[in-house]
């Protein structure tokens, strides 16, 4: 029943223009990124060599690009939360998923995993992007698959923060407003605080991306991302459950 | 006792829903057999909606209860809602779909075993005149055939309860009696619960006919009794929703 929904909500989404045009930005943005790195390389290859131990290409190159793919991702977010339930409040076809013999339960997790398969085809792109230089030279591997991972894992953050949020209104702009202003105050949370072992710092979802951009698998970070995750999708079941109650 | 299990496919008993300090729908009992139509008036405001949200099982009753086919709503909400089909006053319909792929949609949603899923669909279309457009996108259709869609997503599981919220509203004559001709149709298999303001459909199509004026039910009675007492279905309808008389005294057997 989950994959009945998670399919329905990409059919919509790649019926809507909506989808190929964020995929087309977040490509070209990505690309942008990528040969202003790539080009940077070049220039400071030759000093590099200079230097004992210096950082490979996968640290120069792959690893901005993921940061700047988090922070692409975080913007484009809420334009996808919004429709999965506030959209479907607002055009009444909330009904027909709260009429069939399905839980919230089934609803909301539907409603994600379509999202993170979505995200998943971002993320092969990027992916692919990062290997395309491995035609002129090697890569490391370790450091871009936890990239990779980190990515998808803040991926699914945003995507359950993003539900939560749409399921609190059924003003679509209203849910895209408030998740990207939830989203950027959690991102930019750490420049508050000046000493390391602040709550703030704690709480920032960028510190914890950070540490999977360097290559650097944290368990903290993973229990972090894992409550994260769970508390909003939690939140948005009882939600809708609490909906029939409240009328 | 079992045999009358079997044949009532919705027993509401004592339903009541406030928001907040106002109650909207207070005390209604409702019942309905097996290839009964069921035909549901009252004027705006009444309560109609939120007496079938909460047959439906779309909202919770303050008190009360509903049972569908002998299972418990609030209990065993999925198998109860899996034998409802139910056409809101606005109907879900995804327009960025194709008709086909939002009636697949939709019978996967209510666990249509997929052996079964293409003749459904194909005997859904034929029922519901549908034949010719399944492959056209539900956004570019008709006002009439959207509701004809609307109504087709109520009945492809098979349900054992149709209930359709003003499926004739804002359609021309010939849609409405097609509609009415396929509502009649339904009646014979299904039990169907119908909610209009045009009180000729409901003599047309109904068997029986039940009144709602703020949040009570205020007469029940079948369109044959009507017909045997000699009173016309718009006299009885003005005289309670209009007049003075205070519900609860007209309530007919």
């Amino acid at each position: 029943m989950i994959f009945t929904i998670a399919f329905k909500e990409l059919k919509a989404l790649f019926a809507s223009s909506l989808a190929w045009t964020l995929l087309a930005l977040v490509q070209l943005v990505l690309g942008w990124v990528f040969m202003g790195r790539l080009d940077a390389f070049l220039e400071v290859q030759s000093q590099l060599v200079q230097i004992a131990n210096p950082p490979g290409v996968t640290e120069i190159i792959v690893a901005p690009i993921f940061a700047m793919a988090a922070a692409v991702l975080l913007m484009a977010t809420p334009l996808l939360t919004m429709r999965l339930i506030a959209e479907e409040r607002r055009n009444h076809t909330m009904t027909l998923l709260t009429s069939a013999p399905i839980s919230m339960t089934d609803i909301v997790l539907g409603k994600f995993l379509g999202l993170m398969i979505f995200f998943c085809g971002v993320i092969f792109l990027v992916m692919v992007l990062s290997l395309s230089l491995l035609m002129g030279g090697t890569l490391d591997i370790g450091l871009l698959l936890s990239n990779a991972v980190g990515l998808l894992l803040i991926c699914a953050c945003f995507a359950a923060l993003g539900l939560y949020i749409s399921s609190l209104t059924a003003q679509p702009a209203v849910a895209a407003a408030g998740t990207l202003g939830i989203l950027l105050g959690l991102w930019v949370m750490d420049i508050a605080a000046d000493d390391g072992g602040s709550i703030m710092r704690t709480l920032s979802l960028l510190k914890h991306y950070e540490s999977f951009n360097r290559g650097l698998i944290d368990t903290f970070d993973l229990a972090y991302f894992s409550l994260f995750i769970l508390t909003f999708l939690v939140l948005a079941i009882r939600r809708l459950d609490g909906e029939r109650l409240r009328g | 006792m079992n045999e009358k299990t079997i044949s009532t496919t919705i027993l509401a008993q004592g339903l009541c829903r406030d928001f907040g300090n106002r109650a909207a729908v207070c005390e209604v009992n409702l019942e309905l057999r097996r290839g009964e139509v069921l035909g549901f008036l009252g004027p705006n405001g009444a309560g109609k909606t939120t007496t079938m949200r909460m047959l439906t099982g779309n909202l919770s009753p303050s008190a009360g209860s509903v049972t569908i086919c002998g299972i418990d709503m609030l209990g065993r909400p999925r198998d109860a809602k899996a034998r409802i089909g139910y056409l809101p006053e606005v109907p879900p319909l995804y327009r960025e779909l194709r008709v086909d792929e939002y009636l697949l949609l939709v019978a996967k949603l209510h666990r249509v075993a997929s052996a079964i899923l293409r003749p459904a669909l194909v005997k859904t279309k034929q029922r519901c005149g549908l034949s010719d457009v399944g492959r056209q996108l539900i956004g570019s259709l008709s006002k009439g055939y959207q509701q004809r869609v609307g109504i087709a997503q109520a009945i492809i599981h098979n349900p054992d309860v149709v209930i359709l919220d003003e499926p004739t509203a804002g359609l021309d004559p010939n849609q409405m009696r097609e509609i009415r001709s396929l509502i009649r149709e339904l009646g014979a298999e299904h039990s169907v619960i119908l909610s209009t303001h045009i009180l000729s459909e409901v003599e047309t199509v109904c068997d029986r006919v039940q009144i709602m004026h703020r949040g009570r039910m205020v007469f029940n009675d079948s369109i044959d009794g009507l017909k045997q007492k000699k009173t016309s279905l718009e006299e009885v309808f003005s005289q309670l929703t209009l007049g003075e008389a205070s519900p609860g005294d007209i309530q007919a057997s």
